[in-house]
């Protein structure tokens, strides 16, 4: 298989018989090398793109030099690292992303390394904490993740509890890790940690934060005392310990930082240092962990996240019924507010049983309604205050809810119960981040 | 036939030259050095597993180390792509160009497409754990005295970060120099003798700065070189700084790689290696060192360490013997050691009695290990784990010792030696930089031909033809300052060449020779002497006493208070001075008359010289008397 060669490189090197990872001469009056034969991904159909004997990969247009055929390649054999049967104390459970992978060297393809052995084999140190077993639920992107997948993560979590862990880990890509975790948190009832980890810097770089995120997170897997979902990633830019945070107030808040994920509105709930191999727990109205693990994850995903924006006209709001949509989040601007225009729209939408929840594109604060006439009209249209909650977070609690209901009076307690910590109804000074200026 | 190249010497070189071009490879940021942190990263490094479960030796080797990476944060020179916070963003393609106009200047061939790679360096230099590369061009030659040298290959990668201090459990480097943009350029295994690689090296950095878009300085070239003889090994030395060093250092390599042939001939005389590895024994002689007069022996005792004794089967007499002038075979082993095992350094049977050790306790070791009349020992203290792990790898150096030369890469040393660095990085090394997409050399070509550096003979004419002679033409072609003499030429137009090179190759050196520390005169401040030249407010002959006021040790006035102070002054001051100084010399005019001119001239020129021409003073001179004296 020429793999990525099409046009004029495709037609010289079919002719020629050669094959992925077979060695080429390429040469011309002035220059004269070998190499392996790589993969394309080149912008232009007539280069062959060759590996070096330096190691350094090149590309060579067969306009400008000749191509001869010097050997057949090894055939790169994908080893499949075999299970463990033996349960490990602490359950990894893989859901994409490459927390961890492995290099191939001769094409520069990444592949996650997800079987216990392999892992180990990255991160030798876990074996110093506990014993560990691994399970590749699926392997898909973080930004495909979906509420059917979430389903079948909180199943996953349940029977790995049932089969005697005393903790889980969950490795998932970052973009929609949150989203997870709220959902996860919504659904399980938990006899122990179940911890979301993943990498902001990807595994296949010896720079990568997922040795460190791991290995704290399979610590604090077995170690926390608590029985709820968090997100356990870097604390700061520096190496020097992770943070765990509830995962209904959580938040990725820069696309590439090691410490992209903060608690807002909240702090969090403990602090892994990995090179002591403890976890300082910060807070004590943590969940306990109960007795058994019970599952209740069921999601009605017939729900929109509405941002406000000056100039948003409320004929989408009619749009989104005529669709079907069984609730919105909106997400307003400052204390909670849309625009004055929404007010029928919105009171219709009631009366038709649509749930109608009110977050801040604020983040951080509390939603007020009583303070401006347009936050009193809202209400008055069946607009429900959502007080600090993260709208993302209020988006999957509304989908659990209308998985549990469709009694819009039975919705509407769901949302306003706080259940797993999702509200807090304290906000002191510290929980606002300041800026350096000068 | 010189004795090199009887001895089947081949050197290759690798020319490593800053690019001076407005911001990084990878990111916006300035290419200038900044001292000014807003704060501190701490970082470790892992090496990346390969599909076959293996880890480059060399990346294996400095993660084995478990060092604390430490990194200064400087404000105006790094942000996150530095901090290895945010993915690298497109590269600068000025540094692409110049790769390319340097391969189409060696005849070589562009590559068509160019793909960026990571190179593991995981000794923290890089915030990645990897430098990024790409070749841009293959092929091509240089002509020199003794025939051609061939070039391998151009690359353009991005700078290391620079190393501020280094501990045994810590490293810690400033980001300021981190992506700065490198032109690589490698010579193939042609250069036959010491002094020919000095030459080529020379050639190549010349054509660098006939682009005028190089950096100059200390630290801006680097070369590394790969030397081999006949039945060694190529090993490669690293960190090369002073161009005149490089013969020294091929030298001392050359002689090391045949003394450890030597070597190897002379212990298979006594011993296979076979029967080295059979018999080669540990022994714990820490009781025979209790009461010892050592003073390291007793520190490291008191601490709870070990002594531990190594027997070397046939090595007696060889680990004194010397490779490179002051480093015994004996020393390449305490690198090893140094390097691999943490621990400060060894003793070994050749050179005891020393050091604190008496011939009494050498005598019991001897005993105690069983040494027979052609084996050394090696004696290493410390703690125990660290000594353990001491001695397993003295014995594996000594075992390659009966191989020869074993593959290293090398650190040169300021004298001309050079010292065991690491082991050599293995294929397993190099992998595609997925963040960066591929770029179509021929969409550059154009504007690479554009920068493609003169030759040296065509730029000897274009200075002449500026007005320079060619004594003074030839300094400057030869000149790092090449690139200030075009960029002030060009700007400052009322000035002539001549000053201007005058300034920058003779000036300086006067400047120096009188004391002053030339260190402080910055491009800057040259710049705004000439800059002052060029307005006209101060003349030529004024430069070198305003350098040498300003670079006085000690002073501490900027470069625009000292020109001011040299400033012109009006040809209605002048007037005024010289009827002033005509009237306190009345009588001698009045006596002498038109001869009082050079009396009147030396008095005038007293209080004006250097803001203002001498030709000028004595026209005006000329109009006063001949107004005097109607
Ligand atoms: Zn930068």
């Amino acid at each position: 298989m020429l793999e990525g060669y099409r046009g004029k490189a495709l037609e010289l090197l079919s002719s020629l018989g050669a094959d992925i990872g077979d060695v080429l001469q390429v040469y011309n009056d002035k220059v004269n090398v070998k190499g392996i034969l790589m993969p394309s991904y080149s912008r232009d159909d007539s280069v062959v793109v060759l590996k070096l004997d330096n190691g350094y990969n090149a590309g060579f247009s067969v306009n400008k030099v000749k191509v001869t055929l010097l050997g057949r390649g090894n055939k790169v054999v994908e080893r499949k690292g075999h299970e463990v049967s033996r349960p490990g104390k602490v359950k990894i459970i893989s859901t994409g992303g490459t927390i961890v992978s492995k290099v191939e060297y001769e094409t520069g393809a990444v592949r996650p390394a997800l079987s216990t052995e392999e892992i180990i084999r990255f991160v030798p140190e876990i074996e110093e904490i506990t014993s560990i077993s691994a399970e590749v639920l699926f392997s898909i992107l973080s930004e495909n993740m979906k509420p059917e997948f979430w389903v079948k993560i909180a199943e996953a979590v349940k029977r790995a509890f049932d089969e005697g862990s005393e903790g889980v880990v969950v490795a998932h890509g970052t973009d929609t890790m949150s989203y997870t975790a709220a959902a996860l948190a919504f659904s399980l009832r938990l006899p122990g940690p179940v911890v979301l980890v993943g990498s902001q810097r990807s595994s296949d770089r010896p720079s990568s934060d997922s040795g460190i995120n791991l290995v704290s997170s399979i610590l604090l897997a077995k170690e926390a005392p608590f029985g709820e979902v968090v997100v356990n990633m870097h604390g700061e830019s520096s190496d020097t310990y992770t943070l765990a945070h509830r995962g209904v107030k959580v938040r990725k808040m820069h696309t590439s930082r090691r410490d992209a994920f903060q608690s807002i509105n909240d702090h969090p709930l403990a602090k892994v240092l990995w090179k002591e191999k403890t976890v300082k727990v910060l807070r004590d109205d943590y969940i306990k962990k109960s007795d058994g693990v019970e599952v209740n994850a069921k999601f009605d995903s017939r729900v929109f996240l509405l941002k406000f924006y000056p100039g948003l006209k409320p004929d989408i709001v009619e749009i989104l019924l005529s669709a079907g949509y069984r609730g919105i989040i909106i997400e307003g601007t400052g204390l909670g507010h849309t625009s004055s225009d929404f007010q029928e729209a919105f009171r219709k939408a009631v009366k038709d049983g649509i749930f109608v929840g009110m977050t801040s594109q604020c983040l951080f604060g509390r939603v007020n309604m009583n303070v401006y006439q347009t936050g009193r009209m809202l209400q008055q249209s069946g607009v429900v205050p959502l007080e600090d909650m993260l709208p993302e977070v209020a988006l999957v609690k509304l989908m659990w809810a209308l998985g549990q209901t469709s009694d819009l009076n039975e919705v509407k307690r769901i949302m306003l119960t706080n259940m797993v910590g999702e509200y807090n109804p304290r906000h002191s000074l510290d929980h606002f981040p300041r800026w350096k200026h000068e | 036939m010189s004795e090199y190249e009887k001895m089947g010497l081949k050197v290759g070189l690798e020319i490593h030259q800053q690019i001076n071009t407005s911001h990084k490879l990878f990111c916006e940021c300035p290419t200038t050095l900044d001292e000014e942190s807003q704060g501190k990263l701490e970082r470790y490094l892992r090496p990346v597993v390969s599909e076959l479960g293996q880890v480059d030796v060399a990346a294996f080797f400095e993660w084995e180390k478990g060092k604390k990476i430490v990194y200064e944060v400087p404000r105006k020179s790094s942000c996150l792509v530095e901090c290895d916070e945010e993915p690298p963003h497109p590269m600068n393609l000025d540094a692409i160009k110049l790769g390319l106009a340097m391969t189409l200047a060696f005849n070589g061939e562009p590559v068509d497409e160019i793909f960026v790679m990571r190179k593991t360096v995981i000794d923290g230099s890089n915030t990645s754990g990897f430098q990024r590369t790409a070749i841009v061009g293959l092929g091509g030659y240089i002509k020199d005295a003794e025939g051609l040298v061939t070039i391998q290959t151009i690359a353009i990668e991005e700078d290391a970060a620079r190393k501020l201090e280094d501990t045994p459990d810590s490293v810690k480097y400033n980001l300021d120099r981190l992506g700065i943009p490198l032109i690589e350029i490698s010579t193939g295994p042609d250069i036959k003798t010491p002094e020919q690689a000095k030459r080529v090296a020379l050639l190549i950095g010349q054509m660098l700065r006939l682009t005028g878009r190089v950096k100059r300085g200390l630290g801006t070239i680097r070369q590394d070189l790969n030397v081999s003889i006949a039945g060694g090994v190529k090993t490669e030395i690293k960190g090369v700084q002073e161009l005149d060093m490089i013969p020294k250092i091929i030298e001392n390599e050359a002689n090391r790689q045949r003394e450890l042939l030597k070597i190897r001939d002379e212990l298979r005389t006594r011993i296979t290696r076979d029967d080295f590895e059979r018999k080669v024994k540990e022994k714990d002689l820490t009781g025979l060192f209790t009461s010892s007069r050592s003073r390291l022996i007793q520190s490291e005792l008191k601490k709870g360490g070990k002594v531990l004794g190594l027997l070397a089967p046939g090595f007696k007499g060889i680990l004194g013997r010397q490779v490179m002038p002051g480093r015994r075979f004996g020393t390449e082993v305490s690198d090893y050691v140094k390097a691999l095992a943490g621990l400060g350094g060894i003793f070994h049977s050749d050179e005891l009695p020393n050091y604190g050790i008496v011939e009494e306790e050498v005598q019991r070791v001897a005993k105690e290990l069983g040494t027979g009349e052609l084996d050394g020992f090696i004696l290493v203290v410390g703690p125990e784990e660290k000594v353990r792990k001491a001695l397993q790898v003295i014995r594996d150096r000594l075992s390659q010792a009966f191989e020869g030369v074993p593959k290293e890469t090398r650190a040169a040393n300021e004298d001309g030696t050079s010292k065991f660095m690491r082991p050599q990085p293995g294929s397993a090394r190099m992998y595609p930089e997925t963040d960066i997409p591929s770029i179509l050399s021929r969409e550059l070509l154009e504007d690479a031909k554009k920068i493609m550096p003169s030759t040296p003979e065509q730029k000897l004419k274009e200075l002449m033809k500026m007005g320079l002679n060619e004594e003074l033409a030839k300094q400057v072609l030869n000149s790092p300052r090449l690139d200030q003499f075009e960029y002030l030429t060009r700007k400052y137009t009322n000035v002539s060449p001549t000053i201007v090179a005058t300034t920058l190759e003779n000036t300086l050196k006067y400047v120096k020779s009188q004391g002053g520390n030339i260190d402080k005169i910055t491009d800057e401040d040259i710049e705004t002497v000439i800059a002052s030249v060029n307005q006209g407010k101060i003349t030529k002959d004024s430069i070198p006493q305003i350098l040498l006021e300003y670079s006085t040790p000690n002073s501490n006035t900027k470069i625009e208070a000292v020109i001011s102070k040299y400033s012109g002054i009006s040809e209605e001051e002048l007037i005024n001075l010289i009827r002033e100084v005509v009237a306190q010399n009345r009588e001698e005019v009045k006596s002498k008359g038109d001869k009082a001119f050079s009396l009147l001239m030396g008095k005038v020129m007293e209080r004006v010289r250097g803001r203002v021409e001498g030709k000028k003073v004595a026209e005006l001179i000329r109009k006063v008397m001949k107004d005097e004296t109607g």
